[in-house]
């Protein structure tokens, strides 16, 4: 069963300079219990994508398409009713767990504050509950650090404390917005094998651009270029034997596939190319590609490309 | 080019300075002309530390820093301001290196003018500087916020580059970059340096990294280097327990899956 299907979504932000288009006509789908890795370069439209899902994007930007999460569309929802569902079927570990804590309340009054809105126990009952959840991420001496403030955690620790938040009223699907950037490689280990766990018992959004934690813990893999999702299939047949020229840059610019960077940089999601989005960047690139915009094609039940060569 | 001996800094915390910090405890270090060493540790570990010292960014309490056969470690800072255009530092975090208010010209231009460059001669040294990061003159009037973070990173390398250092130390260059654009920045420092013949310390977390791009790698941990060798010699036979850890550790995180030729 889907728990997640994205069908023809659009979102632009009106800007002085134009509409910045930052997601264009993604189609995606996440089934129960599956975890699907959204990769792509900043700014390519990753995180705008988890916010939409989330609706906690600012209100003048322009969305269209549907989102629906067990069959009901959440761009539909009033607000009150996304409400509910924020925190409590539906949870974020945000990006940047330095800001997106709040420095002036303990760890554990932040975990528990979803549970008091959602699950309405009282304030006592709901520390308690903060404290098992630290000792779930496995931080040590849970008790007393669920006392302590945001400033007080090592960086590890907070992206921790995050995941404790978002699994907080145990949600049915979680969106994780690049837990492990700026983690050194031991802490981002741990981060990493806790998110495993995490994905073990629940459908979930990677949003990252660490391929090799995407490779741990994704069962499919979403590339995301400029907007689009250019490819679209199991983590291993994408990882392996990848379908778009971005795709294969991307893993060629790895250190141990020997450090070959893609040429020039993505377009402006202002001012987007006409053809091909990538054409510019691309090795393989013909006259076509100028002419007309690629659409996504099935190669396979489980790989889809969105690339003139494949047509 | 760079021999450190014995090297230490101190910090002092707490109300009455009582608790000391040694971030950098008792170092050695040489680095040979037209060399790169790669510095590699933990979080914390005092790798940053340890090259604003270098720089006297931060002041040593103990030990020496010779550049250039000329022991730096007790200079003015009056006769140190003539020193430093011949070592300069790239930052971690290309955003927050670059004045927001300044255009990309302006931020160029300013080593330069600090430098004493000719008025008239400034403009033609900022487009010539420019084109060697491989940014184009169209940047030249935009400001940090309307470039992205491996363009404004080039601009910072320009900065870098103006004053013909001999000596630079990379601090983490690119660990606020994604894979893609990493590898083009990181590909620009080592043609660069190959190109002008510059003496290098990078330092990074990422093993992978500093696999790639040094001569000579030394491993630090917790204020201390714990083993320098050839980066072969730390990958393949790492002889401190806590390289073998580092080392694993960068193993594992590497992508398990075969490169497939297209």
């Amino acid at each position: 069963m889907d728990i997640i299907r994205i069908k023809n979504l659009n979102a632009g932000f009106p800007t002085k300079r134009g509409l910045v288009r930052a997601a264009t006509s993604v189609d995606l789908t996440i089934r129960e219990g599956e975890c699907l890795g959204l990769i792509g370069e900043s700014g390519c439209g990753k995180t705008v994508l988890g916010m939409t899902i989330m609706r906690l994007l600012q209100p003048n930007t322009i969305i269209s398409g549907e989102i629906f999460y067990k069959g009901q569309n959440l761009l539909a929802l009033k607000e009150e009713e996304m409400r509910k569902l924020r925190g409590k079927e539906l949870g974020m570990i945000l990006q940047n767990s330095t800001t997106s804590l709040n420095p002036v309340l303990s760890v554990g009054d932040q975990i528990a504050e979803g549970i008091i809105l959602h699950e309405g126990l009282r304030k006592k009952e709901a520390r308690e509950k903060a404290t098992e959840l630290l000792e779930k991420v496995q931080i040590k001496n849970a008790a007393v650090m669920s006392k302590r403030y945001p400033h007080e955690f090592s960086g590890g620790m907070r992206e921790r404390a995050m995941i404790a938040i978002a699994l907080a009223c145990s949600p049915s699907f979680v969106i994780a917005d690049e837990p492990t950037t700026g983690l050194d490689n031991r802490t981002m280990k741990g981060v990493i094998s806790l998110l495993a766990e995490v994905a073990k018992s629940k459908s979930m959004l990677f949003i990252t651009h660490d391929l090799a934690a995407a490779s741990e813990i994704c069962d499919t893999i979403a590339v995301m270029y400029a907007g689009e999702i250019v490819e679209w299939g199991d983590v291993d047949e994408v990882f392996s034997a990848p379908l778009h020229p971005y795709t294969s840059g991307l893993l060629n610019s790895l250190p141990e596939r020997g450090f070959i960077a893609i040429p020039g940089s993505s377009p402006s999601l202002i001012d987007l190319p006409g053809g091909c989005r990538f054409k510019e960047r691309c090795a393989c690139s013909e006259e076509r590609c100028a002419r007309a915009h690629p659409l996504m094609k099935e190669i396979s039940s489980s790989h889809k490309v969105r690339c003139h060569r494949y047509d | 080019m760079i021999e450190i001996t014995d090297l230490k800094t101190t910090f002092s915390t707490g109300l009455f300075k009582k608790h000391t910090i040694n971030a950098v405890d008792v170092v050695s270090l040489h680095i040979k002309k037209g060399e790169t060493l790669g510095l590699v540790g933990e979080s914390g570990c005092g790798k940053t530390t340890l090259g604003k010292t270098i720089l006297r960014l931060v002041e040593p309490s103990a030990g020496t820093i010779c550049f250039d056969n000329q022991d730096i470690t007790r200079l003015s800072m009056r006769e140190m301001r003539k020193i430093r255009p011949r070592m300069q530092m790239i930052f971690q975090d290309p955003d927050s290196s670059l004045n927001p208010r300044m255009t990309v010209a302006e931020s160029i231009a300013e080593p330069l003018r600090q430098a004493g460059t000719k008025k008239q001669e400034i403009p033609k040294r900022v487009e010539e500087l420019l084109t060697l990061v491989g940014l184009s003159l169209e940047h030249l009037d935009r400001h940090p916020y309307e470039l992205s973070g491996g363009q404004n990173q080039r601009v910072v390398l320009a900065r870098v580059l103006a004053l013909e250092p001999d000596f630079i130390i990379a601090d983490e260059p690119t660990s606020a970059l994604d894979v893609s654009v990493q590898a083009q920045i990181l590909k620009l420092i080592r043609d660069l340096k190959d190109e002008l013949g510059l003496t290098c310390l990078f330092i990074s977390h990422d093993l992978m990294v500093v696999r790639h791009m040094s001569d000579s790698i030394a491993v630090m941990g917790q204020g201390k280097i714990v083993e320098i060798g050839t980066p072969d010699e730390i990958f393949e036979s790492p002889s401190h327990p806590y390289t073998k850890d580092l080392v694993s550790f960068a193993k594992n995180a590497v992508l398990p899956y075969k490169k497939e030729s297209k």
